[in-house]
C-alpha cells in the first residue's frame, strides 16, 4: 500500500536518515517572508535520503547564485580531507534540518477538511497559525511539505501589510510622548524658554514653552495604542505617516497563504517515493509505487574538477589554428635577451625610443649577455651605422656595449630573430612557416589594458617571391579562423618591416574599426646581414594574446583576466573558447 | 607614435576643401596616419582640470593625429597639409633651395674645441624675409617641440635654438664653458642669473627640468655667442632672451646642437624645408658657414637631394600588383618622391627629397608606391608556401598535462613572471642571493624587483586574492621560472615548472602526493627507485641545500627551492630515475602567514623538462 499517514511516513523516513538524515529545506522562505528576494529554497520533493547529492543544493536557485550556494555547502566542508567525503558530509549540515511536528501537517489537514470546497472556501495560513496555537512558520512549513505531495493541497501567497510598533513606539505607548512628557516636566507658572530648552525633549518645541493650559491630550500614546491593539487600519493615513516619519510605527508586509483542497485532498497523506533504490530495482515493487514530480526548472549540481585558465585556452586555440595553417612552434624560453637580438638584430637603431629605461627592463644582474655571434655582429654593426645590402643604413656609431645589455625582451620577434638566424645557417634555405606565442615584457605605466608583461602572438613565413598581398591574404585566413573576417589595412611604421601594415577589423558593438594586430615585410637590412638569400622575402604578424581574450571573455580590466588578483569564479565560470563561433 | 595637434578650419582652410571627421579619418587612413581624437582646447582643459577651469577657453575644434614615428615632415600643420595635397596631386612637392650668400656677406659659425666632449655637432641656416602669424608662429614653436620629443631623443641627440637674427650680429661662436663663466638673461626671465643659477631655476620647472642632467654633471657647459658676447643659446637647454623672436621676427637664425650629427642635419632640413614657404622667396634657405675646430668649413643646411633607381619589376613583385612603369613612378611622385621612368621603361628614377630622411632603402620605396596605390587595393592571395607543422615538444608536454591536472581536479592560475624580492625570498625563509634570480635594473615598483624562480608565491598570492572562496583551493600553473646561468649566451635560462597548491582546514599532503602520483602515473614513470620515482625526506638542516636541475647539453646546473619554504619533516624530495626534480611538502607557517593566508597548504613543484 502507498498510503500512509503523515506520522508513519515520517517515521519510516527518519529510521533510514543516519547518513543523511531527513531534511526540509523548505523552510527556508520563512526568513524570507518579509524581504522577497532572498533566494528561496522550497520543494522537498527531491530531499530525501536516497539522494544526498541532489540535496545539496537549493533548488529553487537561479544561475547567479550559484556560487554563492555552493559556498555555503563547501564553506561548510572544512572539516573534510577528502572530496567524496566532503559531498556526505556537507549534506549533513548543510540546511539545519529543522524538526516539524508531524502533527502540523495532519491538523491543517484535518481543519482544512471541514472548510468548504470550492473557490471561497480555505483557510488563511496566519488565522490557522493563530487558532491552532502554532508559530507562522512552522506552519508554512507544513504547507510546503504538503505542497510538496501533489496536489493534496493549493496554496495561493498573499501579502498583507500589518502596523507595529517599533520599540521607540512601544516606549511611547509605556511613558507618553516626548511632547507630552516635556508638558508635564514644565511647571504650572511656565518656564524661560532657555531653560525650558535644557528639559529632555525640549527640541520637539518650536517656539517658547509655555503651559498655558492644565492637561493636554496624548494623541500620539492613543494612537499608538489603536495599533497595539490591532486597529492600525483605523488610523488615517496622515497619522500613519506621521508616525512612520517619527520612527514609532513600522509597516510590516507578512506573506501568508491562502489553503484550499486540491484535486487529491485527503487527510491521509499518500507517501510518494522519492527516487528508484536498488531493492526497488530488484523487488519490482517500482511497479506499484508513486514517485514524486522531479522539479526540472532547477540548477543540477555541479560536477567537482578543475579549470582552465581562459587567457590560456584561448592560447590553445590559436597553437591549433597555426597548426592548422602549417606552422611549426619556434623556442621562445628565454625571457632574459640581449639588446642585440632584441633590437639591433632587427635594425632597431641604438637610439630609439624603445630603447630607453622608460618603456624596457633593463637588467642588473646578469646585466650584460656573455656572448653575441661575432661576425654576424660585424654585419649588423656595418648596416647599422654604414649601411650596405642597398641601404643607406641609419649613420651612427654604432656600440657593442649598448648591444650587451640585457633586458627582459620586449617582443617574441627577438625569438623570431634567432630563428630566421638558424634558419640561415642551416645549409640549404627551405621555405618555413614560424609561431610563437609567449610572454613579453615592457616597462610601461599600468592601466586598465596594459600590464608589464603579456602574451604576444606572432607568425612569421619565410620564402622566395612572397608579396604584400600574401600577407594580406594569409592574415585574412588566420583571422577568419579567430572569427574576424571584415579587416582592412592600415599602412603602418616598425623600424624592422617594410612595408609595414597595422590589421584593422570591424568591430559590431562598438560600430567602428578597432586595430587587432601589426604585420609587415621584414626590412632587407634585418634579413641580408643573416645570411638568408636575396630572393627570401620574410612576412610576419604579431598580436596580443591578452586583447583577443578579453573581447572574447567580456572583461574590460586585463588586472580582471591575467595575474594573482583575478578572482577564481571568474576562471571556474569562464566558457569554452570557441573563437569562430 | 606622435600626436599632431591642429585646428580643424585652419587645416581644411590649408587643404582648399572641408570634410567630415569620417571623411578626413579615412583619408588619414590610407595615407597611414590616424585621427586620433577630435577635441577643442575647452574639452582638453575641462577632461582634465574640471568644467569650471575650462571657462572661457578655446571651442575651436582641433583634430589631434597620430604620425608614423619616421615620418617628421609630417610633424606640423605646414607638412601635413603639403603631404597631403602632394598625395592628392593638388599640387606639386615644392623645390627646396639652399641660397649661398656672396663671400663674407653670410652668417658663420665657428665650433671651439672645448664643445668635443660635451655636444661636438652643430649645424645652422638663416630664414630671410619671413612672415609670422599667430597661427605661423605657433606652428614653429610646436615642430622644434615635436622634433625635440621624436627625433632629438628629449634633446639628448640634438637641441633646437631660434633666434631674431636683427638682434644679433655674426659671426657666431658655439662654446663650452665652465657654468660660472656663463651669465645670461634667460628666455621670458626678467634678469640675468650665472648657469648654475639657472640649473638651479629649472630645477622645479615641470618642462625644462627633465633636460638639465644632459650637461648638469659637466665641468663645462655648452654655449653660442654673438660677436659682442650676447648670449643666444645654452643647449640643451635654454635659449637668451635677448634674441627671442616675435611675431614682427623678418630674419630667423637657426642653430641646431648635438651629438648625433646625422639627426641634427635632418632636424636642420626639416625646419627650414618646412617654413621657407613662409619667406618673401617661398622654399629658399640662407646658407651658414659652419667652422670646425679643425679650420674646415662646411655649408648648411644640407637640402640634399638624392637620386636611387627601383626596378619596375621590383616593386610589382613585392607587392603583388603589376602596374606600368609610368603608373608607378606616378604613385612614387604621389609620396613626394618625385619620380620617372627612365631607360626604355626597365627603371624609374626617383629623387629623394632632404624632407624623406625617412627613405634609406628600396624596401622604403617599395611601401609607397604600395600606399599610394592603396593597401587596401591590393588583391589577398594566400602563399603557396608548403610546410608540415611542428609542435615544440615543451609545450606540446605542457598543453597535456594542463589539461589532465585540471580533470584532476585542480584549477590553473596564471601569475605574473615578475614579483618582489621579498616574494622569492624574505617570505619563502632564504636569502635573496641563494635565490640565483635574475635582477631588474629598473624596476618602477617593488613588483617589479626579480624575475620569479619558483611559481610558488604566484599561486599563494592568487589564494591570498581569493580568502572569500570556498575552500578547498586546488590550483596549479605550468608555467617559466628565470634563473641566472653563466653557460647561456645571454647569462640566464628558463625553466618550465609544474607547480599546485591545496588549500584547505587540514593540510591535505596526501592529496599533493596523490596529484604527483597521478603525473607521474601520466608521464608514464613508475613509483620505483632505479628506473622510476621516489620521494624521500628532506634534511632538517636546509643550509645550503640545493637540487639539480638538468640542462640538455650535460651541463647541470643548480637552482635552489630550499626546503625552509617546508614545515620541518614535512617536506620531500622528488627524485626520478635518481635525479631530483623538486619538492612537495606541508608549508611553513611563517611562509603562509607572509601571504596573508590563515589555513594549512600543500605544495608541489616540479621541473617537468627531463619529461620532455
Amino acid at each position: 500500500m502507498g498510503v500512509l499517514s503523515w506520522q508513519e511516513a515520517q517515521g519510516s523516513l527518519t529510521a533510514k536518515g543516519e547518513r543523511e538524515p531527513r531534511r526540509i529545506v523548505g523552510l527556508g522562505i520563512m526568513s524570507s517572508e518579509i524581504k522577497a528576494p532572498r533566494p528561496m529554497t522550497s520543494l522537498i520533493g527531491l530531499i530525501t535520503s536516497q539522494s544526498p547529492r541532489i540535496a545539496l543544493r537549493p533548488h529553487s536557485l537561479r544561475r547567479p547564485e550559484r556560487g554563492s550556494s555552493r559556498r555555503t555547502q563547501d564553506g561548510a566542508a572544512h572539516s573534510s580531507s577528502s572530496a567524496e567525503k566532503e559531498h556526505f558530509r556537507v549534506t549533513a549540515v548543510a540546511f539545519p534540518a529543522v524538526a516539524m511536528s508531524p502533527s502540523v501537517a495532519e491538523l491543517l489537514l484535518q481543519r482544512l477538511e471541514r472548510t468548504p470546497p470550492g473557490p471561497e472556501g480555505g483557510l488563511c495560513s496566519l488565522e490557522a497559525a493563530t487558532a491552532l496555537g502554532l508559530d507562522h512558520q512552522t506552519l508554512v512549513g507544513a504547507v510546503k511539505s504538503l505542497q510538496a505531495l501533489g496536489k493534496v493541497i493549493e496554496a495561493e501567497t498573499r501579502a498583507t501589510t500589518r502596523w507595529e510598533l517599533s520599540a521607540e513606539g512601544a516606549e511611547v505607548l509605556r511613558d507618553g510622548s516626548p511632547e507630552v512628557r516635556l508638558f508635564h516636566s514644565v511647571p504650572t507658572e511656565g518656564l524661560l524658554q532657555s531653560d525650558a530648552m535644557k528639559l529632555p525633549g525640549a527640541q520637539a518645541l518650536t517656539h517658547r514653552a509655555v503651559r498655558q493650559v492644565d492637561a493636554v491630550q496624548d494623541t500620539v500614546q492613543n494612537s499608538l495604542r489603536q495599533v497595539q491593539e490591532g486597529n492600525g487600519n483605523s488610523l488615517s493615513e496622515r497619522e500613519r505617516t506621521d508616525l512612520k516619519k517619527r520612527k514609532l510605527l513600522l509597516e510590516v508586509t507578512l506573506k501568508s497563504y491562502w489553503i484550499r483542497k486540491g484535486s487529491a485532498f485527503s487527510t491521509a497523506v499518500v507517501r510518494q517515493e522519492t527516487d528508484l533504490t536498488p531493492e526497488m530495482i530488484a523487488t519490482g515493487s517500482w511497479r506499484k509505487l508513486p514517485f514524486k514530480a522531479y522539479n526540472f526548472s532547477a540548477l543540477g549540481l555541479p560536477p567537482t574538477c578543475g579549470h582552465l585558465h581562459p587567457l590560456l585556452k584561448v592560447r590553445s586555440q590559436l597553437r591549433q589554428i597555426f597548426l592548422e595553417m602549417g606552422f611549426t612552434e619556434m623556442p621562445t624560453d628565454n625571457f632574459v635577451e640581449s639588446s642585440f637580438w632584441n633590437f639591433d638584430a632587427l635594425f632597431q637603431p641604438q637610439q630609439h625610443p624603445a630603447r630607453d629605461q622608460h618603456d624596457t627592463f633593463f637588467l642588473q644582474d646578469p646585466a650584460e649577455a656573455p656572448e653575441l655571434p661575432t661576425s654576424y655582429m660585424a654585419r649588423v654593426k656595418k648596416v647599422h651605422s654604414q649601411g650596405g645590402y642597398g641601404s643607406q643604413g641609419y649613420k651612427y656609431e654604432w656600440k657593442v656595449e649598448e648591444a650587451r645589455k640585457n633586458l627582459l625582451r620586449t617582443h617574441t620577434t627577438s625569438a623570431s630573430a634567432r630563428a630566421l638566424y638558424h634558419l640561415a645557417h642551416q645549409g640549404k634555405f627551405t621555405p618555413v612557416k614560424y609561431f610563437s606565442i609567449d610572454r613579453v615584457f615592457r616597462n610601461e605605466s599600468l592601466d586598465a589594458t596594459h600590464l608589464a608583461e603579456f602574451h604576444q602572438v606572432e607568425g612569421v613565413v619565410a620564402d622566395r617571391g612572397l608579396t604584400l598581398g600574401h600577407l594580406m591574404g594569409i592574415l585574412h585566413q588566420f583571422f577568419t579562423k579567430l572569427g574576424i573576417s571584415k579587416l582592412r589595412f592600415k599602412p603602418a611604421y616598425n623600424p624592422y618591416t617594410e612595408p609595414s601594415m597595422e590589421v584593422f577589423s570591424y568591430h559590431e558593438g562598438l560600430k567602428k574599426w578597432v586595430e587587432v594586430g601589426n604585420s609587415g615585410v621584414f626590412r632587407p637590412e634585418l634579413l641580408l646581414p643573416m645570411g638568408l638569400p636575396e630572393s627570401v622575402s620574410v612576412i610576419a604578424w604579431g598580436l596580443s594574446l591578452e586583447r583577443p581574450t578579453m573581447i572574447k571573455y567580456g572583461i574590460n580590466n586585463i588586472r580582471e583576466l591575467v595575474g594573482h588578483r583575478v578572482n577564481l569564479q571568474m576562471i571556474y565560470d569562464s566558457p569554452l573558447c570557441r573563437l569562430d563561433a | 607614435m606622435p600626436t599632431v595637434s591642429v585646428k580643424r578650419d585652419l587645416l581644411f582652410q590649408a587643404l582648399g576643401r572641408s570634410y567630415t571627421d569620417e571623411e578626413f579619418n579615412d583619408l588619414c587612413f590610407e595615407f597611414g596616419l590616424e585621427l586620433d581624437e577630435v577635441t577643442s582646447e575647452k574639452d582638453i582643459i575641462s577632461k582634465e582640470k574640471g568644467e569650471e577651469k575650462a571657462e572661457g577657453a578655446s571651442e575651436t575644434v582641433l583634430y589631434k593625429i597620430d604620425v608614423p614615428a619616421n615620418r617628421y615632415d609630417l610633424l606640423c600643420l605646414e607638412g601635413l597639409v603639403r603631404g597631403l595635397q602632394v598625395f592628392k596631386e593638388r599640387i606639386n612637392l615644392p623645390r627646396y633651395e639652399k641660397i649661398i650668400p656672396a663671400k663674407d656677406e653670410g652668417q658663420k659659425l665657428i665650433i671651439t674645441e672645448e664643445t668635443v666632449k660635451i655636444r661636438p655637432h652643430a649645424v645652422a641656416a638663416v630664414l630671410r624675409n619671413i612672415t609670422f602669424t599667430k597661427e605661423r608662429y605657433d606652428s614653429f614653436i610646436d615642430l622644434q617641440e615635436k622634433l625635440h620629443q621624436n627625433i632629438c631623443r628629449r634633446r639628448a641627440l640634438v637641441a633646437i635654438g631660434t633666434h631674431d637674427l636683427d638682434t644679433i650680429s655674426g659671426p657666431f661662436t658655439f662654446t663650452a664653458k665652465a657654468p660660472s663663466e656663463i651669465k645670461f638673461k634667460p628666455l621670458n626671465q626678467s634678469q640675468e642669473y650665472t648657469a648654475s643659477q639657472i640649473m638651479d631655476l629649472y630645477r622645479t620647472d615641470s618642462h625644462l627640468r627633465h633636460y638639465l642632467h644632459l650637461i648638469e654633471n659637466k665641468p663645462r657647459y655648452p654655449v653660442i655667442f654673438d660677436s659682442n658676447g650676447v648670449v643666444l643659446s645654452m643647449p640643451p637647454i635654454i635659449n637668451g632672451d635677448h634674441s627671442k623672436i616675435s611675431l614682427n621676427t623678418r630674419n630667423v637664425f637657426i642653430e641646431c646642437t648635438g651629438t648625433d650629427m646625422t639627426k641634427a642635419k635632418i632636424v636642420l632640413d626639416i625646419i627650414v624645408a618646412m617654413f621657407s614657404e613662409y619667406c618673401e622667396k617661398q622654399f629658399t634657405v640662407e646658407a651658414v658657414e659652419v667652422t670646425y675646430p679643425n679650420g674646415k668649413t662646411h655649408i648648411y643646411p644640407e637640402l640634399a637631394y638624392r637620386k636611387d633607381k627601383v626596378k619596375p619589376e621590383l616593386i610589382n613583385k613585392k607587392l603583388g600588383i603589376s602596374e606600368t612603369p609610368s603608373s608607378l613612378a606616378k604613385l612614387l611622385t604621389r609620396m613626394c618622391l618625385n619620380s620617372h621612368v627612365i631607360g626604355n621603361g626597365n627603371n624609374i628614377e626617383i629623387e629623394i627629397p632632404p624632407t624623406r630622411a625617412d627613405v634609406i632603402h628600396a624596401c622604403d620605396i617599395v611601401e609607397d608606391a604600395a600606399i599610394a596605390y592603396g593597401y587596401n587595393n591590393i588583391q589577398m592571395v594566400i602563399p603557396k608556401t608548403y610546410t608540415i607543422a611542428n609542435q615544440l615538444p615543451l609545450n606540446k608536454l605542457t598543453e597535456l598535462l594542463r589539461l589532465d591536472l585540471a580533470a584532476a581536479g585542480f584549477t590553473e592560475a596564471l601569475t605574473f613572471a615578475l614579483c618582489s624580492m621579498e616574494d622569492i625570498a624574505d617570505k619563502l625563509g632564504m636569502d635573496v642571493s641563494a635565490t640565483n634570480a635574475v635582477h631588474i635594473a629598473n624596476p618602477k615598483t617593488a613588483e617589479f624587483q626579480v624575475a620569479r624562480t619558483t611559481l610558488l608565491p604566484g599561486l599563494l598570492k592568487t589564494i591570498a586574492a581569493n580568502r572569500k572562496m570556498p575552500l578547498p583551493l586546488k590550483l596549479f600553473e605550468i608555467s617559466d621560472i628565470v634563473v641566472k646561468d653563466p653557460t647561456k649566451d645571454v647569462g640566464a635560462k628558463n625553466y618550465r615548472r609544474l607547480c599546485a597548491i591545496y588549500y584547505n582546514k587540514s593540510p591535505g599532503f596526501e592529496i599533493i602526493h596523490g596529484l604527483l602520483d597521478r603525473v607521474m602515473q601520466l608521464l608514464e614513470v613508475p613509483p620505483n627507485e632505479e628506473n622510476g620515482y621516489t620521494i624521500k625526506a628532506t634534511e632538517a638542516e636546509p643550509e645550503a641545500e640545493t637540487y639539480w636541475l638538468p640542462v640538455q647539453h650535460g651541463v647541470h646546473y643548480t637552482a635552489t627551492m630550499k626546503s625552509s619554504a617546508f614545515f620541518p619533516g614535512r617536506c620531500a624530495e622528488i627524485f626520478v630515475r635518481g635525479q631530483s626534480v623538486g619538492k612537495l611538502g606541508v608549508l611553513h607557517p611563517d611562509v603562509i602567514t607572509k601571504f596573508e593566508l590563515t589555513m594549512p597548504c600543500s605544495a608541489l613543484e616540479i621541473n617537468i623538462e627531463p619529461f620532455v
